[in-house]
């Protein structure tokens, strides 16, 4: 995203500020206890966990790391680790 | 064709011939008798402008932001305390690149309560991304209006100014200026163009919300900016010069610098008595001279260094204080900071605060203690008091 002065957006540019640098720790999903029952999805303040295709993704462009997720997984299937670098 | 006036009222008849759509202001001393003449403007029919009276400064500083995002020239003024209520509105108004021109009537903050003049307002606000021109006498604060739209609203500026003049001492004294006709403005200062502006067709947000990653390049292209301004302020200046025979290329002056043992540095009214001293002192066979601030922001550190060049000792007037530091005076730290590696011994003096009068004699008194290497002091304090 090149700058435009004065800090100027046209609407509809919110996503061009990337909000996942935000993070420490990222969500890891072990799909083997995985059940496919959406409530990561549902329960992520940012909608950046999405279940497609049979797979779990989270969007680390914007995933602050917050554990949400994590937390809310009836099947204690993610988990959080630290994030280096 | 030179008028007798009252310097806020040479002020108000400058912002007029700028051409501003929308003023909004409120009153505060020493400021008053500027925007009570642009009311009167706008009432007699004299001024095709939106006058918009608020309830506070804070108020006034945005309706002229909202109104400058809206694509019009736009004019304030303030003093003192008016301009630390607007302060939040002041970052902004910078940040989102409006070239908003004020002018402020320099006058102590409180507390204590002071009406008075000293330049503490406008010089606590140098970090603001405005740049700041101060004016000596009533003709140079009136031109610098000129200069200062002309300047800010460059495309390749896009950066708020105040035109600083100290409160009463120039606001309020009668001189002989040159006010220039509208045809003559009109001629110098062109409609302003925005360079992006609110409009319902094509919708836009200003001052948007940066994250780590982007707030500093905004920082950064801002100070760019700032650093544009410099040169855009000399050009126009030069050009102003060239139709009205007053000519602002240089961001200081310098007087009788030549071969001086002891220069003094000053912004503003203080100028004209230290010329005055200066005259007397070389007749006296003590060799002064005083190299003048008229753009304090950007600050012109190579001009500056190029105007101290050789000289032993210099002496920076201070009608301010910045609390808690080894100089005392704010603008002293910069000079200081110019002529880092040439071994000038510069020395800051705090003088004039909340009104004091100055002197003559206290402009020689300073230089004797710059010569003897006495300075980051208060100068003329009441110890009796104390």
């Amino acid at each position: 995203m090149a700058l435009r002065i004065g800090a100027a957006a046209a609407p509809g540019r919110a996503p061009d500020n990337k909000t996942g640098s935000w993070r420490v720790f990222m969500p890891i999903v072990d799909m083997e206890k995985c059940t496919h029952c959406g409530t990561c999805t549902l329960a992520c303040p940012e909608t950046a966990v999405s279940d497609e295709d049979g797979e779990i993704r989270f969007d680390l462009d914007y995933c602050k790391g917050c554990g949400v997720c994590a937390n809310e997984c009836p099947a204690k299937a993610i988990k959080m680790i630290l994030e280096e670098n | 064709m030179l008028q007798i006036m009252e310097g806020s009222h040479a002020v108000a008849e400058a912002a007029k011939l700028c051409r501003p759509e929308v003023v909004s202001a409120y009153p505060i001393t020493p400021q008053t008798h500027i925007v009570e003449r642009l009311a009167e403007m706008v009432a007699d029919g004299e001024l095709d402008a939106e006058y918009l009276c608020v309830d506070s400064e804070l108020s006034a500083l945005s309706v002229c932001l909202g109104s400058s995002a809206a694509g019009s020239r736009v004019y304030s003024a303030t003093s003192s305390q008016g301009l630390m209520l607007m302060a939040e509105v002041v970052f902004n108004v910078a940040g989102m690149r409006q070239p908003i021109i004020m002018s402020i009537a320099n006058r102590a903050l409180g507390a204590p309560l002071s009406i008075w003049n000293d330049q503490q307002d406008s010089l606590s606000l140098r970090d603001s991304g405005w740049f700041q021109l101060y004016g000596e006498d009533v003709q140079e604060m009136t031109d610098q209006h000129f200069i200062a739209y002309k300047a800010a609203e460059r495309h390749d500026v896009l950066l708020p100014g105040f035109v600083c003049f100290d409160g009463f001492i120039l606001s309020h004294t009668y001189e002989p200026v040159d006010i220039p006709t509208q045809e003559e403005i009109d001629a110098y200062l062109p409609p302003y163009v925005p360079y992006n502006k609110l409009d319902a067709k094509s919708p836009l947000s200003m001052g948007m919300y940066a994250t780590p990653d982007y707030y500093m390049e905004f920082r950064y292209e801002t100070d760019l900016a700032m650093q544009r301004a410099g040169n855009a302020i000399s050009e126009v200046g030069k050009e102003f010069g060239e139709m009205f025979g007053r000519d602002y290329s240089m961001h200081t002056e310098s007087y009788r610098m030549d071969d001086a043992d002891v220069a003094f540095v000053a912004l503003g009214s203080i100028c004209g008595t230290v010329k005055d001293a200066i005259d007397e002192m070389r007749a006296d066979g003590i060799k002064a001279g005083l190299v003048k601030i008229r753009t304090y922001r950007p600050f012109p550190a190579k001009e500056i260094a190029h105007a101290l060049a050789g000289v032993p000792k210099v002496a920076v007037l201070e009608k301010n204080i910045s609390l808690g530091t080894s100089m005392k005076g704010i603008v002293g730290l910069e000079v200081k900071d110019a002529l880092t590696g040439t071994g000038i011994d510069v020395y800051s003096y705090v003088v004039g605060l909340g009104g004091r009068d100055i002197r003559k004699k206290d402009i020689r008194a300073i230089a004797a203690l710059a010569e003897k290497g006495e300075g980051n002091m208060f100068y003329g304090l009441r110890t009796e008091l104390l």
